[in-house]
């Protein structure tokens, strides 16, 4: 019996055992939350230290996406994120991973032609995209201030 | 040489008087560490990138596999090897030092097996008196190349398999020696794609490749998998296995479980080691064929295996492009020069 591309699919869909769904939102969840409430820890402790709450917040952004780069360099973010999912991609520290794991990866083809060229070979859809649909954003707000003033 | 349908039958039964297996950090853990020639200490092998860490595998193996010869590299006729990555550069800047002449194949994972079948053939002709074939994947490298930076912090689905960090590599000659492992036949597999276009659910896009070439060498030889003490295939994992039971059985009617293992499920502990379905890549099947089963064969504790390595044909850019993956899978008879097949 020659088994059709369609029962085939059918097949594979049976043999292939899902991604533990339930565990992976609660693990993104909670690293997820962690690492929200540690950003939360940074901004209260740097208006406690007298910065003004403006200043403070990309500082905050700042600090998270230095410690990215750091636990990348060293091996460790892959290991978390490899639990947290969506908990580590979708606040700055996977945006920050993003940039700097291929930065390293491609070193290996010099600072041109391998990190230069290849550092938003991740983000890059990221930064192409995001940058648009906030143009676009901006646009639709200016036009509408307009017409309601 | 002589042919039977898809089948090639090597009528001087050329001999593998050698073989050699180096494989990584990873893959010395595993359940096979102690069977390998080498493992290596660290990954990347003080080497300053993944690919020159590849092509250290490789050449090692060769290395490894002249001195357990006696043999130097001039003794040899001619070298088939290929690997992962872009213009097989493990295998040719690997092998740039040797003084062989050399001829780079790709077949994805099933080259182990490509490339051996391909010294056979020339053995078998009397085109060389010695020919070598070899292989190697680096899980690094291959990474790199077909999916993510190493540090990328992603997550992959219980359907993807670890590319091994190894390499095999064997030595085939036409002189007869009595008790080596002898190639008796093999099959050079048809393109199977059956529309798994998921790149990380490798195994399903290789299961039909893998259950067309066994049920077709089964039946130009005329044979049962009761006739063999194993047919061994690299490298399904566990998704590919279990479907490459169901296709058998309802493609063909034929039920290989008892006689079946894979490389993929053999190279680690699939609980402990984090690997998810199992092991990939050309230096899974061609490190486990050269050390474990050569050994067994040339011990006599295998008598009789047929050895299918598979290979998922896609490219670092066709899943973008809305391809599915092709599969192949290529086959070879191996049997042990001391037992009743002799």
């Amino acid at each position: 019996m020659n088994i059709s591309n369609n029962d085939y699919d059918k097949m594979v869909k049976k043999a292939s055992p899902a991604s533990p769904i339930w565990i992976n939102c609660l693990k993104a969840f909670l690293i997820g939350g962690a690492i929200c409430c540690f950003g939360q820890l940074i901004l209260s402790l740097y208006t406690r230290f007298g910065m003004e709450t403006e200043t403070a917040k990309p500082l905050v952004s700042m600090t998270l996406i230095i410690l990215t780069a750091i636990l990348t360099g060293i091996g460790v973010f892959d290991k978390i994120a490899k639990h947290a999912g969506a908990g580590t991609i979708v606040p700055i520290t996977g945006f920050a991973n993003s940039v700097v794991s291929p930065a390293l990866e491609f070193k290996s083809e010099g600072f041109i032609m391998g990190t230069g060229a290849s550092i938003f070979k991740i983000a890059g859809p990221v930064i192409l995209y995001g940058t648009t649909a906030a143009s676009v954003y901006g646009l639709i707000y200016f036009i509408i201030e307009r017409v309601t003033l | 040489m002589k042919r039977k349908n898809n089948v090639i039958e090597f009528e001087n039964l050329p001999s593998i008087i050698s073989w050699s297996s180096v494989v990584g950090t990873t893959e010395g853990n595993g359940p096979l560490g102690n069977g390998f020639d080498m493992v290596v200490g660290d990954d990347m092998c003080g080497k300053e990138t993944w690919e020159e860490a590849e092509c250290f595998l490789q050449k090692t193996s060769i290395g490894i596999l002249l001195d357990k010869s006696k043999q130097s590299d001039t003794d040899i006729d001619g070298i088939y090897a290929g690997d992962l990555l872009n213009q097989c550069m493990g295998s040719g800047f690997g092998i740039r030092g040797y003084n062989i002449p050399f001829c780079g194949i790709y077949g994805a994972c099933s080259t182990s097996v490509l490339s051996m079948i391909q010294a056979s053939i020339s053995v078998d002709s009397g085109a060389m008196k010695k020919a070598i074939s070899s292989t190697s994947s680096h899980f690094c490298s291959a990474e790199k190349q077909f999916r993510f930076p190493l540090e990328y912090g992603g997550q992959r689905p219980p359907t993807a398999q670890r590319t091994v960090t190894g390499a095999g590599s064997a030595l085939i000659s036409f002189e007869s020696e009595k008790l080596c492992p002898k190639i008796k036949k093999a099959i050079i597999g048809k393109i199977t794609d059956k529309g798994v276009a998921d790149a990380n659910n490798m195994g399903a896009a290789m299961a039909p490749a893998a259950s067309r070439t066994i049920s077709d060498f089964l039946n130009d030889t005329n044979t049962r998998p009761e006739d063999y003490d194993l047919i061994l295939t690299g490298d399904l994992g566990k998704v590919g296995t279990s479907l490459l039971y169901e296709l058998m059985k309802k493609e063909y009617n034929i039920d290989i479980s008892a006689v079946h293992n894979d490389t993929g499920l053999m190279m680690y502990y699939l609980d402990e080691q984090d690997v998810h379905a199992g092991g990939s890549g050309c230096g899974c099947c061609g490190s486990i064929l050269c050390s474990k089963i050569l050994n067994e064969l040339n011990t006599g504790k295998l008598n009789n295996v047929l050895v299918v390595a598979t290979g998922a044909l896609l490219s670092t850019v066709s899943p973008f492009q809305g391809e599915s993956i092709p599969g192949i899978a290529h086959g070879i008879l191996l049997t042990s020069g001391r037992g009743q097949y002799e």
